[in-house]
């Protein structure tokens, strides 16, 4: 048995000034609600707390207003111009400068920029879009398999994650757009999506494996339900939030890779209107009209700053360690 | 603000002088906080964590905080050092160390304090000390801030000598080390030599030893005691358990919700505790509680009655008819995990349950103890059929559950449940309330939607949580809230059995003693058969029939829990028995 302590203090000592017996009173500090259930409050989740955290930011505000008219005018081009990209053109205003109803002027083969401009965005989106849609389903797929099923299936399905990772995204869409004679924004965003699905596959199998350790894994286990069911149920919606912020941000690098694909003439045909395409169109004619380069750049580079903003915002709410103070 | 009002105790004059004085050259305070104020600015506003505390704390001599997770004691402590994290701020109320008011004081002046005059001992050993510098060179950097003088041997020296001193032996080739070379105890060990490193007058011990096996804390904070009793340095220990914190100071703080609910002398408030939370805190408390805890309806008087003397140690339990059969009986169950060796292709067995055998009856509760690497956990998952014995069987009432079909296997997830130890990871954060208990019997294709949703209500009903709690989250949830909702998942299928892996064990006090008073309501209800993993014996006494006492894999000792407790025949299960905190501290509480 241990010494006790206080029977070396002599039994009457007076407890000196400071540290004579007090207790403070009763009324204060709600002792009955130790353990309370709050049940005013609307119910919160991870979802419902991540939105909250967004809506304050203004960040969140100038990103969704960018994605928002970015998506627009790729749906509804018409809306913003008459003008049509490639019927409406003159040879003979071939740059020549603004002038009422051409606000960016024209370009080389004498079209409306501003009007080319617009129709380019829905090509960008349209890529981004499509191949962000199957980058995560191929790289859930083969993340969430690998780090759930584990053994010999992770062994076999990382190294092809590694071998596909060693492969440059870029260079391996100019290989295969290069020999690919079909080619449409679907076509771009299969090349695309074939060679970039492995930063998501790795993130998702590192998710996976964290969270498939959680007791809650183990309760559902324990209730019998089997491993795929786990796995869809409970494993995934909770190693959403990672492969979310990184879709937000791929995206965009995904419309960068389209235009770099248009800009060396490999992406989509010139009958296609891209902003890769006008950046190419527009470097041959930068001596004399280096302005006619900014519209269609401007408007790739909002797009993308919109998507990586949009990723941003999502990371710090959905993830909490990475939350700015 | 609290106005406090001493307490006058008949055998214990307080007040005016009687004659008596102190020893010499100890009146004059060393530490002295009053009225202290701190506040958190947060997204919600102001938060108070500390209201108006007053501490005193005299040259040499050890104090204690208590209180629950949230009450304000760490940050206490972290204000007398102005390391407050976050944006944590003294609002208002004086520090003074050694006479001198150090709140408001430039940094450069804390700092040249902190260490030489105030050390600290943090919580975590696991993460207090930095993994990619040896312990010597981490220890030399807290003498070099600090001013020490001399070259470069002596301060060699003086490490080895500290480390020496802080009680690990062959402390030269030590300092050398990495951090994750050393167990949790000997890092422990390594940061209470850097917080003596300059003889500071303070020492304060945040939870020095919360993150230990019990037989580690007790040899760590007997040295820790030892060492400032020799060097006189005052201990500020902070601590969320009242039976360690009365084992080792002589005067008690009782903080709760950032107030100083309670002061006085340790034995005093053990003894006489006057604050309703203080009288709870001592109820409740596992170590100091000297027997079971009873059923509903003897719980009317369940605070006195915990500490009433030993009358009836041996309370029957309540009459189940027949005699209990065995429900589930564990057979030589061993289990050997392979782990990857040095080399490639390498590997090495190791036996984490090595021949245990132990048999639950219908109705009663075994206690699985032992500390963390004894095999319990494993033990428990190959009962609950998640884990493959290598060799060994489980038999449910009767059957093996190697043997059952996929159809019998799953029909026999119903009878038997977990309940997890960590609150924060047993329950699905994505899910709500009502769906986490619910998916048991949506998985089962229990009844129809209506009937499910009667069965959550009568669950929340049982585990006396409100029926609004069900549209919550998880993490709107404490933690005591969430082992609840556990327990109700657990109970949705009506299972025999309950497998509870630690399942208090990261729960405060109060809310640990709420929640085992649950368990054994449930226990009498519905006369469910608990298998209890934990490495807390004090527990073990409230809740268990019989303990099973496990080291290394094996069982040391196997006996109902008044034999163990009162006639404990190994020596491993003296030191557990001897390493609760305040387990000599019994006799006192109960005089009271």
């Amino acid at each position: 048995m241990p010494e006790n302590r206080y029977e070396t203090v002599p039994g009457g000592r007076r407890p000196r000034p400071g540290q004579e017996h007090f207790a403070a009173e009763v009324d204060e500090g709600g002792l009955g609600a130790v353990d309370a259930v709050k049940s005013d409050a609307a119910p919160t989740s991870l979802w419902r707390d991540a939105w909250l955290q967004m809506r304050r930011r203004p960040m969140f505000w100038v990103a969704a207003a960018i994605i928002l008219l970015v998506i627009t005018v790729a749906a509804f081009p018409g809306w913003f111009t008459s003008v049509h990209p490639r019927f409406d053109c003159e040879l003979a205003k071939s740059l020549a400068g603004p002038e009422p109803g051409h606000p960016f002027g024209f370009d080389k083969q004498g079209c409306d920029i501003y009007a080319r401009t617009i129709y380019g965005a829905r090509a960008s989106v349209l890529v981004g879009v499509m191949s962000t849609a199957m980058v995560v389903i191929i790289g859930t797929i083969m993340g969430s398999v690998a780090g759930y099923y584990a053994g010999w299936f992770d062994v076999v399905l990382s190294r092809i994650t590694d071998i596909f990772f060693a492969i440059p995204l870029v260079l391996a869409a100019i290989v295969i757009m290069s020999i690919t004679t079909n080619r449409t924004s679907f076509t771009v965003a299969l090349v695309l999506a074939s060679f970039g699905w492995t930063s998501i596959a790795r993130i998702t199998r590192g998710t996976v494996l964290s969270v498939k350790n959680n007791e809650f894994v183990t309760a559902a286990r324990s209730l019998g339900m089997g491993r795929g069911r786990i796995l869809l149920r409970h494993v995934l919606p909770n190693s959403a939030a990672p492969i979310i912020v990184y879709a937000t941000v791929a995206l965009g690098t995904f419309i960068v890779a389209e235009a770099t694909l248009s800009f060396l003439g490999i992406g989509l045909p010139p009958s296609t209107v891209s902003w890769g395409g006008d950046i190419a169109q527009a470097q041959r004619a930068i001596r004399q009209a280096p302005e006619i380069l900014f519209y269609p750049a401007a408007g790739l580079a909002l797009t993308v700053l919109g998507f990586i903003m949009m990723g941003d915002v999502v990371r710090d709410a959905l993830d909490p360690k990475a939350r700015k103070r | 603000m609290t106005t406090q009002f001493p307490v006058t105790n008949g055998n214990l004059p307080v007040g005016e002088g009687d004659g008596r004085t102190y020893e010499a050259g100890t009146d004059k305070p060393l530490l002295e906080i009053r009225d202290l104020e701190v506040s958190f600015n947060t997204s919600e506003g102001v938060v108070h964590a500390v209201r108006g505390a007053d501490i005193t704390v005299y040259p040499g001599q050890s104090v204690a905080i208590v209180g629950e997770s949230g009450s304000g004691k760490s940050t206490t402590a972290h204000a007398v050092i102005d390391l407050l994290p976050g944006t944590g701020k003294v609002t208002g109320g004086s520090i003074k160390f050694d006479g001198r008011e150090i709140v408001g004081l430039p940094r450069t002046e804390m700092e040249a304090m902190r260490g030489r005059d105030i050390g600290l001992v943090p919580q975590d050993p696991m993460s207090n000390l930095n993994p990619v510098w040896r312990i010597g060179t981490q220890i030399e950097e807290a003498l070099k801030a600090n001013g020490f003088e001399g070259g470069k041997r002596e301060r060699k020296d003086r490490v080895a000598g500290l480390l020496q001193e802080a009680g690990l032996p062959d402390a030269e080739r030590r300092a050398r080390q990495y951090p994750h070379e050393f167990s949790g105890g000997m890092r422990q060990r390594s940061l209470i030599a850097i917080g003596l490193a300059s003889r500071p007058k303070l020492l304060i011990a945040d939870e020095p030893t919360s993150a230990l096996d019990v037989t580690v804390q007790r040899q760590i904070l007997d040295h820790l005691e030892v060492l400032t009793q020799e060097l006189g340095t005052a201990v500020l220990f902070i601590t969320h358990d009242l039976g360690l914190a009365a084992e080792r100071a002589e005067h008690l703080v009782v903080m709760f919700k950032g107030r100083v609910v309670e002061s006085g002398p340790a034995r005093q408030i053990l003894a006489n505790p006057q604050h309703p939370y203080t009288q709870r805190l001592v109820a409740s408390a596992p170590s100091l509680a000297s027997r079971r805890i009873q059923v509903a309806h003897e719980r009317g008087q369940e605070s006195d009655e915990l500490l009433a003397p030993d009358l009836d140690a041996t309370v029957p339990r309540v009459e189940r008819g027949a005699a209990p059969a065995d429900i589930v009986v564990a057979k030589n169950l061993t289990k050997v995990f392979t782990i990857r060796g040095g080399r490639p292709g390498a590997s090495a067995d190791f036996k984490a349950v090595d021949d245990v055998s132990f048999t639950l009856k219908r109705g009663h509760t075994l206690a699985l103890v032992g500390e963390s690497g004894s095999g319990k956990s494993t033990a428990a998952n190959m009962v609950l059929g998640l884990l493959e014995p290598t060799s060994g069987v489980v038999e449910f009432d009767g059957t093996d559950i190697a043997s059952l079909s996929t159809k019998e296997a799953f029909a026999f997830r119903r009878r038997i449940q977990p309940v997890f130890q960590n609150p924060y990871g047993s329950l699905d954060p994505t899910y709500s309330i009502y769906r986490s208990i619910e998916e048991p019997l949506a998985l089962h294709r229990v009844g129809s939607k209506k009937a499910r949703e009667k069965r959550v209500r009568e669950l929340l009903d049982l585990v006396s949580l409100p029926q609004s709690a069900m549209r919550r989250f998880p993490n709107e949830l404490s933690g005591g809230q969430r082992q609840r909702i556990a327990i109700a998942r657990a109970l949705a299928l009506q299972p025999e059995v309950v497998v509870l892996d630690e399942a208090v064990s990261a729960l405060d006090v109060l809310v640990q003693a709420q929640i085992l008073d649950l368990l054994g309501d449930l226990q009498r209800e519905l006369g469910l058969s608990y298998l209890f993993i934990t490495h807390d014996l004090a527990v073990v006494r409230q809740i268990a029939d019989s303990v099973v006492v496990m080291q290394t894999g094996k069982v040391v000792e196997q006996a109902t829990t008044d034999e163990v407790f009162d006639n404990p025949r190994e020596q491993y299960t003296r030191d557990l028995l001897a390493a609760i905190p305040g387990a000599g501290l019994e006799g006192v509480a109960i005089a009271g």
